[in-house]
């Protein structure tokens, strides 16, 4: 009996070893949208697969590392693959100006919404301006 | 030295440009992939799907994350399942104050054509961690059946 051949894509996922030296898990970078208004700047991530518990966002040294296990679920003979769930992993470097105390973090739907607040000192000020 | 020849350059041009078209293209879409350039396709296919079997029938897994489940459209006729929906974008927020841009958004389809028809009436699809995943049982008459043999 032939093996079952399954067709596979090409990879559209950057595939990343997280440390050269251990690279017994392989890591997708997820995409990111990230946006700034005059509150702060806000960035999506998505996860897809990631359970709430499997998701681990850290702020260490100015460094906001976003780190999370895609569960693989599917059941059957695969006849045809076009993504395999694998690890997230993802680092920034933040900006003094973010206040990395009040960052807030919501997910839902496979998307993470971290709310990253300037720090009060950067905040735009309005200056009114006086005639006369 | 080598002469020039117009022919092998004519080949070599020939064959960057169907690098250059195709390499925008999915070939996951089961034509000749030459769908970057025309009207109303998207240059890669979207959701990404897995398609797994079963004697009892197929599931389909969506790579969706982010998108509204209530506008998700599936329709199955016969042998093809079509996935529309719309991933949305962050409202109010314009171009100029973006970063980083990389998750696409916008309005989408996909059309699958199983490898047999399915029975319509008991698909059954669940939004999940963004996957989205549906469950198409085969008609009867495509299920396998176990033949015994009389001795």
């Amino acid at each position: 009996m032939a093996e079952n051949t399954v067709a596979t894509t090409e990879e559209h996922d950057t595939v990343v070893d997280q440390e050269e030296t251990r690279a017994a898990e392989q890591y997708i970078t997820p995409s990111v949208d990230i946006y700034e208004t005059s509150e702060g700047l806000t960035l999506l991530a998505d996860l897809p697969g990631v359970q709430k518990a499997d998701l681990d966002v850290q702020v260490k040294e100015n460094v906001l590392t976003i780190q999370a296990h895609a569960q693989q679920l599917s059941s059957g003979t695969p006849v045809y693959r076009e993504f395999q769930l694998r690890s997230f992993f993802r680092q920034f470097q933040l900006s003094d100006r973010v206040n990395a105390e009040k960052i807030s973090a919501d997910f839902k739907n496979g998307v993470l919404t971290l709310k990253l607040p300037k720090a009060e000192e950067t905040k735009p000020r309005q200056i009114s301006v006086q005639v006369g | 030295m080598r002469s020039w020849d117009p022919f092998v350059e004519m080949e070599t041009l020939r064959r960057e440009v169907d690098r250059v078209f195709n390499s925008h293209a999915p070939v996951t879409r089961g034509g000749s992939g030459m769908g970057a350039f025309l009207p109303g396709r998207s240059a890669r296919a979207y959701p990404l799907i897995n398609l797994s079997e079963d004697n009892e029938g197929f599931t389909v897994e969506a790579l969706a994350p982010g998108i509204d489940p209530e506008k998700l459209d599936i329709t199955v006729v016969r042998n093809s399942l079509t996935l529309s929906g719309e991933k949305p974008a962050p409202e109010g927020i314009k171009s100029e104050q973006y970063h980083r841009s990389e998750r696409s958004a916008g309005r989408f389809v996909r059309q699958i054509s199983l490898p047999t028809e399915v029975d319509g009436d008991k698909v059954a699809a669940r939004y999940n961690d963004g996957i989205l995943r549906i469950t198409l049982p085969k008609v009867e008459a495509a299920k396998p059946r176990q033949i015994k043999v009389a001795i």
